[in-house]
């Protein structure tokens, strides 16, 4: 993409749609990048930015209270002169008046604006999924509660999706007493960004845990009773009995507004490494973002580093400056006392070769393709996974014999 | 009351009163203290809220367990024998006075 830079105004007002973790920090960043008018971060739920992750954890599972989720409390951003506006939607891009209109009537001008919108959960498409009591997303602090609520008066319950979300929630309803199964369509766990090693290890644990995983489950009708949800049937006829329903089939961008105001989207908001959209005026990170690489393909990550760093670039090139956010990308999920730590893209890889025993459960899977490391899944392992980032990041790796090696450290390519 | 002094990258100090229970980091992140990132919001899984726990303290605070040791390993900023996860302090009431510096880079 070639968009001309904007001029960077140091004193216009920069307003940021979304104050989730990346508005937050395309806010702070511009702060810290000398940005001296006003900062405007506008959020459509009622409260202060938030971690999101321990939602289907920590927070869940009651180890957390909700102001332990803050990022910032609204406090500490009156201090940076950041201006936070809670419950409202942005309804409209002008790009040519360079004007946003929001659900409270108000007009804004701005000088740079941020698109940091973020993503909602993708809806169960069948008949009766947005009529039916009892089925919940998992997404907001709010959706969370509503799910604790009802989880203790619930003996049975039904996961769709056998991916992070889903997962990590089916061990906290299990570790409560819950009778869970989780209904996963595809053949093995996670398939979408882990190898078979590292699926069958966490379906292995979901089931010495008491919970019922079931592969190749498609679910094709929900079955209601006096307007709550009973049971899931599946397309090889078995149903399924639940008090609850929670559904993890993947997110959606927030797109629409981008959309609407002629903004180029597919998958997503598509920005360049330097999070810049097809204006000059408009930068656009995080969830809500697809990124366009030096392949030409696009690239949609759903991840807090990523919506941290493209926060960062995104302030920059609000500044007139170039930081493009290229570093390996990372992830983890928390499933009882396992963590899997993520780092690469495994896609396209040609070998795989896993490093320990899955039996003691630690233990990494690395990924290879045409002889050179392109990911790394680390079960209790965060030694391979810290390594694993700086190796990708400098551009090396060990042999597939060296990491199938378990004496061999990972840590002694960075010397 | 646990007061708790940060000593930002810069040099200037926050005093924060933590509720017991909360982690060094949630409080510092809540307040805004500079130089911490915690990307991970407190899951021992992205060794960003790296800080250095002040000499006098060191063997007053709960040892690290092995996989905050591990994670400390590959910190960005220099790791020092006083090197902590501020997400895996929780505050005491035993740790009143603890005076923790935050580390020139996260990430």
């Amino acid at each position: 993409m070639n968009a001309p830079q904007a001029a960077a105004d140091s004193a216009g007002t920069m307003i940021i749609v979304g104050a989730g973790q990346s508005g937050l920090q395309v806010a702070e960043s511009l702060r810290s990048e000398g940005h001296t008018g006003r900062i405007v971060m506008i959020g459509n739920e009622p409260c202060a930015p938030y971690h999101r992750p321990p939602l289907s954890k920590a927070y869940l599972a009651g180890e957390a209270s909700e102001a332990q989720l803050t990022i910032r409390a609204p406090e500490a951003l009156a201090k940076k002169q950041i201006e936070l506006v809670s419950g409202v939607e942005v309804l409209a891009i002008d790009r040519v008046q360079r004007v946003v209109s929001l659900s409270d009537g108000r007009s804004l001008s701005y000088a740079g604006l941020a698109l940091a919108t973020g993503s909602r959960a993708r809806p169960l498409p069948l008949p009766g999924a947005d009529a039916l009591g009892g089925i919940f997303a998992l997404r907001t602090l709010d959706d969370t509660r509503r799910i604790a609520s009802a989880l203790a008066d619930a003996r049975r319950v039904v996961v769709i999706g056998g991916g992070f979300i889903g997962l990590e929630f089916a061990a906290v309803a299990a570790k409560q007493g819950r009778q869970v199964t989780v209904l996963e369509a595809a053949e093995r766990l996670m398939a979408r960004v882990v190898a078979p090693p590292v699926s069958d290890f966490y379906a292995q644990l979901h089931r010495d845990h008491g919970v019922g995983i079931e592969l190749g489950a498609q679910v094709v009708e929900l079955v209601g009773d006096a307007g709550k949800v009973r049971a899931v049937r599946t397309a090889d006829g078995r149903e399924f009995a639940a008090d609850i329903l929670v559904v993890g089939i993947g997110i959606l961008p927030n797109a629409e507004l981008a959309d609407a105001a002629g903004l180029p989207c597919e998958r997503g908001i598509i920005v360049d490494a330097c999070s810049r959209t097809a204006d000059p005026h408009i930068v656009a990170s995080g969830d809500c973002t697809a990124r366009r690489l030096s392949d030409g393909s696009l690239l949609r990550l759903e991840s807090v580093q990523n919506a941290v760093e493209q926060g960062k670039s995104a302030a920059a090139a609000l500044m007139g400056k170039d930081r493009p956010f290229t570093a390996a990308p990372w992830f983890w999920s928390d499933q009882y006392d396992v963590k899997l730590q993520m780092v690469g893209l495994s896609a396209g890889y040609d070998t795989v070769v896993t490093r320990g025993d899955a039996c003691t459960r630690q233990f990494s899977v690395c990924y290879f393709r045409a002889g050179t490391l392109i990911a790394i899944d680390s079960i209790n392992q965060p030694q391979d996974h810290m390594a694993g980032r700086k190796l990708l990041e400098r551009g090396v790796g060990p042999t597939p014999a060296q990491a199938a090696d378990t004496a061999f450290k990972l840590a002694s390519l960075l010397d | 009351m646990v007061m708790v002094t940060y000593i930002e990258p810069n040099g200037s100090e926050q005093q924060i009163d933590v509720t017991e229970g909360w982690s060094l980091m949630q409080a510092a992140m809540s307040n805004g203290v500079e130089g911490i990132e915690a990307e991970c919001g407190g899951s021992c899984a992205c060794a960003t809220c790296h800080c250095y726990v002040d000499e006098a303290w060191a063997d007053r605070i709960p040892a690290a367990a092995e996989n905050e040791l591990a994670m400390l390993e590959n910190v960005v900023a220099e790791r020092r024998p006083t090197s902590r996860l501020s997400c895996q302090i929780k505050a005491t009431a035993d740790l009143d006075g603890l005076i923790v510096r935050m580390p020139d880079a996260q990430s």
